[in-house]
């Protein structure tokens, strides 16, 4: 008999079609956070700096112009950079810190408990992020730590909901079984098999809510249930610029075209990460 | 005393189908025990039933007593000293078996770290012995992702991690039916090396009469839950005496004749 010889097809050589996606945000959220850096240590003008004339056009004095109270718009724009990156970390790290716990204890819960915890996940997701901000605010005063709480609350249900799914279909998988058998106890199983087989999907989703929450902490300041006065947001400026966008457009195009970087920026990277953070997908298929 | 002891094993789905019927054997430290049977006889429901793996929605009755502990009904603290120690498994599929995100040299490292407690540089040591022990000398294949392996390195990575534990019982689950012919009679030898060189008893699971009869004299043929036979292979080739084992033997024998393997 003829040995019968296989050779496997070759995989193609993985073409890099996410990369332009992935460099292309890196630079927008890179340009995002570079200013939001320098706004730490420089600013063409004082926050609180009237001294510019009302809605003045922009010029080599006031890149941006001026608002109608007659500060600068850039660095209104460069403090609101700041304030959107720290809200939109913070309310990721609020959400996967909650999140994360709840769906794993979710995931290993007796039938009965699962249940209840969807549900009450359910609960937490068709809750409007607006009335829970009001609430917080009420409670605890305007503020950037209510903003991120409030953003924080609303992500957890959602991100509980992916862990717990991701988690319960990597206990199903042999190699769980397999770690059992070698006398691998629950919290190692977890630590070195469960998050590392369930992050690469999370980290993406994660990504993504960080999208969505600096959308929402615009929406939020906008309504004026966001940061107070001095902290310059985009949402907040869009809405000083509403009643004056005919006149000193640039006023609302330059908060929005700032959040449109951040936002397409962060899911670019978003999806970048998913080509890059999951060894799975660099294998031959 | 013997390493382990299965009696009256009942094990039942929710819906109380019986998939593991009053099932009873024995093995001896260092002994060898072959369990034959189709798909869906019960043969790896009794082998997860051993470790106490079966999944919770199964009832299980009966007694399996693992190195003198009851493993029927015993809490995951119990297990987890029993599990490795004293017992471990290879199941059917490596790829399956392995986590896809950890390097080869990390899944033999852990159970190794854990069982003997070594660290740093006698931990890589003992690591790199593990794999040389399954013929794994190359020093990438520490460093691959399970994927980038073929299914022989994988089953022989598999079997380091099992052995890693320095377990007396090897269970060993269908272990050669997801490779290829000539594979498969090499890792049936590692595993007949191993098992004789350590000394360890061999509870062997397979389908397949050859394979089993290559690494075990005693078998115990189950179908349907039900051990419809036990005995030596050689005796039961000669004289079957339930009409089951006589089917087996008589296809086995027309498939070699088939083949010209005789």
């Amino acid at each position: 008999m003829t040995a019968a010889i296989v050779l496997e097809p070759q995989a193609p050589a993985r073409r890099r079609r996410h990369s332009w996606t992935l460099i292309l945000g890196l630079v927008l959220v890179g340009a995002v956070a570079a200013t939001a850096l320098l706004s730490l240590v420089w600013l063409p003008y004082p926050p609180d700096d009237t001294t510019g004339g009302r809605l003045e056009e922009p010029s080599w004095q006031h890149l941006l112009g001026t608002d109608k109270l007659g500060r600068d718009l850039a660095t209104q724009v460069m403090i609101g950079a700041r304030i959107a990156l720290t809200v939109g970390l913070g309310s990721v790290v609020v959400g996967a810190l909650i999140g994360i716990t709840i769906g794993l204890l979710a995931a290993f819960a007796t039938p009965w408990l699962d249940d209840t915890i969807s549900a009450g996940l359910d609960v937490v997701i068709a809750f409007p992020v607006l009335l829970l901000a009001m609430l917080i605010v009420a409670a605890q005063g305007a503020s950037l730590v209510s903003v991120m709480v409030a953003i924080g609350l609303a992500m957890s249900a959602v991100v509980a909901r992916l862990t717990r799914v991701l988690t319960k279909r990597v206990l199903g998988e042999q190699y769980v079984t397999a770690a059992r058998t070698s006398g691998t106890r629950w919290p190692g199983i977890v630590a070195r098999h469960i998050m590392p087989n369930i992050w690469p999907t999370l980290s993406v989703n994660l990504a993504l809510q960080f999208g969505v929450a600096v959308l929402a902490e615009a929406s939020l300041s906008y309504l004026g249930l966001g940061a107070p006065p001095p902290n310059a947001s985009w949402g907040r400026l869009l809405q000083e610029a509403q009643g004056t966008f005919v006149t000193a457009p640039v006023g609302a195009i330059a908060p929005g075209l700032a959040l449109i970087a951040l936002v397409l920026g962060v899911n670019f990277v978003a999806d970048g990460l998913r080509d890059i953070a999951d060894p799975a997908r660099r294998r031959s298929r | 005393m013997s390493l382990l002891a299965v009696s009256a094993l009942t094990v039942r789905t929710a819906e109380g189908r019986v998939l593991v019927d009053d099932l009873a054997f024995d093995l001896a430290a260092g002994g060898r025990l072959g369990i034959i049977g189709e798909s869906g006889s019960g043969k790896s429901v009794t082998s997860l039933a051993v470790t106490g793996l079966l999944p919770p929605a199964l009832t299980v009755d009966g007694s399996v007593l693992l190195d003198g502990v009851q493993i029927v009904g015993a809490p995951e603290r119990r297990l987890v000293g029993v599990r490795g120690r004293v017992a471990s498994v290879v199941f059917q599929e490596p790829l399956t078996a392995l986590d896809p995100l950890m390097r080869i040299g990390r899944q033999v490292a852990e159970p190794i770290a854990r069982h003997r407690g070594l660290r740093g540089a006698a931990l890589r040591g003992a690591v790199a012995d593990a794999l040389a022990e399954v013929a794994l000398d190359d020093a990438r294949i520490t460093r691959a992702y399970p994927h980038e392996l073929s299914g022989g390195q994988r089953q022989r990575a598999a079997i380091a991690i099992a052995l890693a534990s320095r377990p007396r019982l090897l269970i060993a689950d269908e272990p050669t039916t997801a490779l290829d012919v000539t594979v498969q009679a090499q890792i049936l030898r590692l595993l007949d090396d191993l098992v004789e060189a350590r000394g360890m008893a061999l509870l062997f699971i397979s389908h397949d009469l050859a394979v089993v009869s290559a690494m075990t004299s005693d078998v115990v043929v189950m179908r349907s839950g039900v051990a419809v036979e036990r005995g030596t292979v050689a005796g039961m080739l000669a004289a079957p005496t339930d009409p089951y084992t006589a089917e087996l033997v008589r296809s086995a024998r027309s498939l070699d004749d088939r083949l010209g393997r005789r």
